[in-house]
C-alpha cells in the first residue's frame, strides 16, 4: 500500500531545488568551464550506449561491402589505382612547388610552416542534437586531441574541436550557425568571415562591401588568421553573389567543399609549433600532409 | 526502492537514450518521440512515490550529455515536466484513454516550450516547425507504450 502523504520535501520543494541546480549548470557549461570534468565523466558512462547504436549503421555497411560484387570491387581497386597514380603525379609537382614556396618566403624574410601531423579519426554514427552541427569521432584526450584542433576530411575543412572526452570528442562543423572561421579567396587573397548558416550545404561570407571582386566558383581556403586553422586549406566555393539595394555589404553565400554529411573517416591536425609544445605522438602519424589549393 | 524496479527504471532510461541517438533516414528525423520524456512520464505515474523531480532531473542531464546539448538544458524542462507529471498523476490515473493521450500531450509539449525558451535565451538556432510534431507522435504512441511497459511490470511484479 502506497502511503497517502510524500515523507521528504514536497514536489514543489525538489522543483525549486532541481531548477536552481539546472540554472547554475546552463549558466557554468555557457560561460565557465568548470563543469567539464563532470561532463566528460559523464560522457564516459554514455560512451558504451553512443557505440551501442553506432552499431546498426556500421552493420550495414559492412554487410554492404561483404555483398560487393567482385567485378564491383576489382571496378573499385582500379579505380583507386588511377586516383592514387594521379594524386601521386600532383604530388611530386607540389613537393617541389613546396620547396620553391620556402625558399621564396625565405628570401622575403616571412616564417611559413609546414608539415603538420595528422591522426585519423572515424565518425560515431549517432544522431546528436538535430538543431546544431556537430559530430561526434572516436578519438579523444587520450589520443590527445585538444579543444579548438582542426579537423579536415579529405576535401577540405570540416570543423574544430569544441569537447573533448576521454574516449570521444564533439565537432562542431563549419556550418553550425555559432560557428565562423576567417578565410581567404584564393583567386586574389581577398579577406573575409564564413560564418555558418545552420544548414549542411551554406556559409555565408560576412563584410564584403559590394565592389569587392567575388565571383561565383571563387574557392575559398583558410587564412591562418585566427591561430586555429592552419593556412591554405579549401573551406567552400561561392555559390552567390547577391547585391541588395537595402543592405550595406553583398550577399555573399558559398556551399563547403567538405562532404560534411557523408564522410565516415575525418583527420585531425597537429600543426608543427603545436607538436613541439605538447610533444604529442600519434599511431598513424604522417607528416606534411598536402592540401591541393587548384583543383 | 527494491533493487528490481530500480534496474527496470535504469535500463527503461537507457533504452529511451538509444533510441534518441540511434540514427534515422532523413526524413525521420523530424518524427522522432521523444523517448525519455515519454519513460519518465510513465516511471511517474506507475511509481509516483519512488519516482519524482530528481528522476526527471536526472534523466533530463543525461539526454544533455548523450545528445551533446547545452548541460542543464534538458535537465531545466525535464525538472519542471516530472514536477507536472508528479502534481497531475493522480488525476491522470482516473482519465479515460484520450483524456489521458491530452495530458500526456500538455505536459510534453510544456517540456519542448521550456527546451526552446533556454535555446532562445541561449542563443542558439531556433529550430523549424517540425519541432512540435514530436508532441504529437509521442502522444499517439503513449497509449501502445503505456500499456507494454504495463504489462512488463505487472508480469515482473515489480512496483
Amino acid at each position: 500500500m502506497k502511503p497517502l502523504f510524500n515523507r521528504g520535501p514536497s514536489a514543489g520543494v525538489r522543483l525549486v531545488l532541481a531548477l536552481v541546480l539546472a540554472f547554475a549548470l546552463i549558466i557554468a557549461d555557457l560561460h565557465y568551464r568548470q563543469f567539464d570534468a563532470l561532463r566528460s565523466g559523464l560522457a564516459v558512462t554514455v560512451y558504451p550506449l553512443q557505440v551501442l547504436a553506432s552499431l546498426p549503421t556500421r552493420f550495414a555497411q559492412d554487410l554492404e561491402s561483404q555483398m560487393a560484387s567482385k567485378v564491383e570491387l576489382r571496378a573499385e581497386n582500379e579505380r583507386l589505382h588511377r586516383e592514387n597514380l594521379t594524386l601521386r603525379a600532383r604530388l611530386q609537382r607540389f613537393a617541389s612547388l613546396e620547396s620553391e614556396n620556402e625558399r621564396l618566403r625565405n628570401l622575403l624574410g616571412s616564417a611559413f610552416k609546414v608539415g603538420e601531423r595528422v591522426l585519423i579519426a572515424e565518425l560515431l554514427q549517432v544522431d546528436l542534437d538535430p538543431y546544431r552541427q556537430q559530430v561526434l569521432i572516436d578519438k579523444g584526450a587520450l589520443s590527445g586531441v585538444f579543444v579548438g584542433q582542426p579537423v579536415l576530411d579529405a576535401n577540405a575543412v570540416m570543423g574544430q574541436v569544441v569537447r573533448t572526452n576521454p574516449l570521444t570528442s564533439t565537432v562542431l562543423l563549419i556550418t553550425d550557425a555559432r560557428h565562423s572561421l576567417p578565410v581567404k579567396i584564393n583567386r586574389n587573397g581577398l579577406r573575409s568571415i564564413a560564418t555558418g548558416s545552420g544548414l549542411v550545404d551554406q556559409l555565408n561570407l560576412l563584410h564584403l562591401p559590394k565592389k569587392a571582386d567575388v565571383r561565383v566558383g571563387d574557392l575559398l581556403v583558410t587564412s591562418g588568421l585566427g591561430g586555429t586553422y592552419p593556412p591554405g586549406y579549401p573551406v567552400a566555393r561561392v555559390t552567390e553573389v547577391r547585391i541588395e539595394p537595402g543592405k550595406r555589404f553583398a550577399t555573399v553565400t558559398a556551399e563547403p567543399t567538405a562532404r560534411l554529411d557523408r564522410s565516415h573517416e575525418v583527420l585531425l591536425v597537429w600543426s608543427l609549433p603545436k607538436l613541439m609544445e605538447s610533444g604529442v605522438m600519434t599511431e598513424t602519424g604522417g607528416t606534411g600532409i598536402t592540401s591541393t589549393l587548384e583543383p | 526502492m527494491p533493487g528490481r524496479t530500480l534496474w527496470a527504471i535504469l535500463l527503461t532510461l537507457g533504452a529511451s537514450w538509444f533510441l534518441t541517438i540511434v540514427p534515422m533516414p532523413e526524413w525521420a528525423v523530424g518524427y522522432r518521440p521523444q523517448w525519455t520524456a515519454l519513460a519518465v512520464v510513465f516511471w511517474i505515474t506507475t511509481v509516483p512515490d519512488r519516482v519524482g523531480v530528481f528522476w526527471a532531473f536526472f534523466a533530463g542531464l543525461m539526454l544533455d550529455v548523450v545528445t551533446g546539448s547545452l548541460l542543464g538544458q534538458h535537465a531545466l524542462s525535464f525538472s519542471v515536466m516530472g514536477y507536472l507529471a508528479v502534481e497531475l498523476q493522480q488525476r491522470i490515473a482516473l482519465f479515460r484513454d484520450w483524456q489521458q493521450a491530452l495530458s500526456i500531450w500538455l505536459i510534453l509539449t510544456v517540456e519542448r516550450l521550456l527546451s526552446l525558451w533556454v535555446m532562445s535565451a541561449t542563443n542558439q538556432p531556433t529550430p523549424s516547425l517540425s519541432y512540435w510534431t514530436a508532441t504529437f507522435v509521442s502522444m499517439l504512441l503513449w497509449p501502445w507504450l503505456a500499456a507494454m511497459l504495463r504489462g512488463l511490470v505487472r508480469r515482473l511484479n515489480l512496483a
